[in-house]
């Protein structure tokens, strides 16, 4: 905006002029201070007001461009979001918290437990209404929510319950006519209830922008390679949208389904996040048509890449939200053990060395909270997020793990056996700094 | 859900860092070096303040914007503890001591705002009031604090020693906290405009500091000083169960306007460190995996989320105030946030930077030593941990203690 460079500008100039009247001792010796004091405070007056009125006239008519220029600082969710929420909410208290031991037992969700999730309506509420959905508009406030509630109850099974929706989201976003109108409908009405995403691979210093995965090009469309870590539902997911870097295209996500020749599962017994059914993807070409590039032939355009990126941002803000709703289970659980846990004649919550590792606890999960509730907001209003992102991936890999492991030691003894879920929990945020893909909100 | 700075409130914040910038960055060394000295540009500053007031259409960062705004059915609000939040953050990336400095906006008004009747607010309207509740012998405990006042006719009579006055000596009254009743408690406990020039009231010291030396800090001994019976802020009844009630109120005002100040700080040592290590090569990139970098550029990354954090959790305390939600444990959790962070930043910018950092070649060890008292003032580190531990687990402080 230039007129604020230049009213900027202006008053930079006055107040350096300013500082060199003041710092004058002539202003002092001839007891001109009051006068001068009163000049200044006139200038002021007009400087002000004439940039009050600049700056009216610099913002956009309301008529237009107005919802963004004059949006405010909130953090009030919206009638439709708190509903979701309130029955998110509920299944995560309901049903998971009691599924979640036995999940992590079996290395899948318990029976029926997809099913049930989807009953819940979250894929028709991550679906605008215009391609079959129930929602008014789609939102990544809206999903972030929805994982970090889920993540509350318990972030393996949020891993498996979000995946199918990771994969809608893509669909909605990205998908192009043909996509959406031969996957939608399925996912939809419930046909099928397990899809997946797979972007992360099991190397260390992994990064999302630059799989090793590979794509080739073919004269029948695409030849995938390579290895894809911990993908939920691997083994019962009838779609995956696959990363992989496209030979002098670069990384783009492919539709892959199940029974491809050259895909293949293998076990991938894991710390944590084992109620998600996770395994390892093996891709040894895998030879898909051209149909299987997600946003079909407009992907190998710059805009691709583009959408590329988002992928990675959302993939970091669905990670984030699970860091902060797991991270809430935590409190929410050590809270009423340390008030009813006793030693020394009295709670040990009584005891500063105890209650100050809850209010750290709190103070680190509200921030990375808002770090993460950041990021989707920029994504609604259509701002770019990668650098706020980017920082939320790195306060949550650090706090939520801190917070996970300070659970156990509230707990104690009991922190350490399975009577209690803080030694689930500690495995499952293992995992925030770690994963990188594999969720889209 | 949107979580940038309106664009109502970007004037203001234009406003604060032109002066940041043109104004305090230029002295900021000068009045470090010359403690003690006052800093005579402040007098200018206060009248252009004044007026850029009277000429805008909203408040500037003044502590007067601090009233609590009931939701009156119009929607969200972005008022006058967001943008004087915001307006501290810019003012402290100039300089913490010299925006400490600022006539007429001491932390004494902040209380006036918060507690005043309607009178009072207006007999004490362009008043610049500091604030005095520490003494020798009750710091964060700040309940058993020994200055008295006691009612003779018309008039109260104050008697005890206040230290760590910040601009004691400077403003023109003091908002002294003492109790009318020492065997009651904390609720006995209320604040008192003593205005400077009251016979019995005498700046007895400057305290050497080690950072915000353009600030001055204060000994203030009260001598049977007698002031008007309408100079109590608040009511004068003592209602135990309300307890600190009114005066303790004023902190969940301020301590979201220090979490600002620390973000301003810290924003200053980031900024000026990665200007520093860009020149040794060392880019920032919000990509790739973070162990995949350069130490520093890693540290740089990891210091600027935990800034961010500090800054979201004093937006979320300065927009709960201004939408009446009370805001106790979150004024507190921004607090303790910001002012840890700004100190850690701080300190590891004067390391990263090496001797560019430690030499008063830059200002980032002035910065590193002015961080540490936003970690202590309007309640410790630890004080803030107790606020916040209290309201998560349900105690009062007769259990957690």
């Amino acid at each position: 905006m230039d007129g604020e460079k230049i009213i900027n500008e202006v008053m930079g100039g006055g107040l350096r002029a300013l500082n060199r009247l003041a710092e004058s001792p002539l202003v002092e010796r001839f007891g001109l201070e009051e006068r001068t004091q009163a000049l200044v405070y006139e200038g002021a007056k007009r400087v002000a007001e004439t940039a009050a009125k600049a700056a009216k006239r610099l913002s956009p008519t309301p008529s237009r461009g107005a919802p963004r220029s004059s949006r405010k600082f909130d953090l009030s969710l919206t009638e439709e979001q708190q509903l979701m929420r309130d029955t998110v909410r509920r299944f995560a208290d309901e049903v998971m918290q009691a599924a979640a031991r036995d999940g992590d037992d079996r290395g899948a969700p318990p029976d029926g437990f997809m099913e049930t999730f989807a009953e819940l309506g979250a894929v028709q509420m991550a679906v605008p209404e215009t391609l079959g959905g129930a929602a008014e508009s789609v939102s990544a406030v809206s999903q972030m929510l929805v994982a970090e509630d889920l993540a509350r109850g318990d972030i393996g099974l949020a891993y498996a319950a979000l995946s199918p929706l990771s994969f809608v989201n893509a669909l909605v976003l990205w998908g192009d006519d043909e996509q959406r109108a031969k996957l939608l409908p399925l996912l939809v009405d419930g046909d099928v209830t397990e899809a997946s995403i797979a972007v992360a691979e099991p190397h260390p210093l992994f990064d999302p922008s630059a799989p090793r995965t590979s794509a080739k090009k073919s004269a029948s469309g695409y030849v995938l390679d390579g290895e894809k870590f911990a993908v939920a539902l691997a083994r019962t997911a009838r779609w995956f949208l696959v990363a992989a870097n496209l030979h002098k295209v670069g990384p783009r996500l492919f539709l892959v389904e199940t029974g491809a020749p050259g895909l293949s599962v293998d076990e991938e017994p894991t710390m944590g996040l084992r109620s998600a059914g996770l395994g390892r993807l093996k891709l040894s070409s895998v030879k898909l048509g051209p149909e299987a590039l997600l946003g079909g032939e407009e992907a190998l355009k710059k805009v691709g890449t583009v959408v590329y990126r988002d992928a990675v941002d959302r993939a970091r803000v669905g990670w984030g939200a699970m860091a902060v709703g797991g991270s809430q289970a935590v409190l929410d659980y050590v809270i009423p053990y340390c008030n009813e846990r006793e030693a020394f004649g009295e709670p040990i919550s009584h005891r500063q060395a105890v209650a100050f590792m809850i209010a750290d606890i709190g103070i680190e999960l509200e921030s990375m909270r808002m770090l993460v509730y950041r990021a989707a907001g920029r994504i609604d209003a259509g701002l770019g997020c990668q650098r706020e992102a980017y920082l939320a991936r790195t306060l949550c890999a650090e706090k939520s793990m801190e917070i996970g492991t300070n659970g156990v030691q509230l707990l104690g003894g009991a922190g350490f056996i399975k009577d209690h879920p803080i030694e689930l929990w500690y495995r499952h945020l293992r995992a925030i700094g770690v994963m990188d893909g594999n969720l889209l909100v | 859900m949107y979580l940038e700075i309106p664009s109502s409130l970007k004037p203001i914040v234009n406003q604060a860092h032109q002066v940041a910038k043109h104004v305090f960055r230029p002295i900021s060394r000068k009045y470090d070096r010359a403690e003690h000295e006052y800093p005579k540009e402040l007098d200018m500053l206060a009248a252009l303040m004044d007026g850029l007031n009277a000429g805008s259409d909203q408040r500037s960062a003044s502590v007067e914007g601090l009233q609590r705004n009931a939701t009156q059915g119009e929607g969200v609000r972005n008022g006058g503890n967001m943008s004087t939040c915001l307006g501290l953050t810019e003012l402290c990336w100039g300089d913490v001591g010299l925006a400490l400095s600022i006539p007429r906006q001491g932390l004494g008004n902040a209380a006036i705002t918060a507690v005043a009747d309607a009178e009072q607010k207006e007999r004490f309207d362009g008043v610049w009031a500091a604030m005095a509740i520490t003494e020798p012998g009750a710091g964060s405990d700040s309940a058993n604090i020994r200055t008295t006042a006691r009612l003779d006719g018309d008039e109260w009579i104050l008697n005890g020693e206040k230290i760590y006055v910040t601009a004691g000596s400077r403003a023109d009254s003091v908002v002294v906290w003492a109790t009318l009743d020492r065997n009651l408690g904390r609720a006995a406990i209320k604040s008192f405009v003593v205005p400077h020039g009251t016979p019995g009231m005498e700046v007895v010291r400057l305290d050497k500091k080690m950072g915000i030396r353009a600030s001055d800090t204060a000994s203030i001994t009260l001598t049977d000083c007698r002031i008007p019976r309408n100079n109590l802020l608040g009511t004068s009844d003592i209602d135990t169960k309300k307890g600190f009630g009114g005066v303790m109120q004023t902190f969940d005002n301020t301590r979201p306007i220090v979490a600002g100040m620390a973000v301003g700080l810290a924003r200053a040592a980031l900024e000026h460190t990665r200007e520093i290590l860009a020149e040794e090569g060392v880019e920032v990139r919000y990509h790739g995996p973070l162990f995949g970098k350069s130490a520093a550029e890693a540290e740089l990354i990891r210091m600027e989320a935990d800034w961010e954090a500090g800054r979201l959790l004093m937006l979320k305390a300065a927009w709960m105030a201004d939408n009446g939600i009370p805001n106790s444990m979150e004024a507190s959790m921004s607090k303790a946030k910001a002012a840890r962070v700004a100190n850690r930043v701080t300190l590891r910018c004067v390391e990263l930077c090496g001797g560019r950092g430690y030499s008063e070649d830059s200002l980032l060890e002035k910065w590193a030593r002015d961080s540490k008292i936003l970690d202590i003032f309007e309640g410790t580190q630890q004080i803030q941990l107790l606020i916040i531990a209290r309201r998560l687990l349900g105690k009062r402080s007769a259990e957690l203690r």
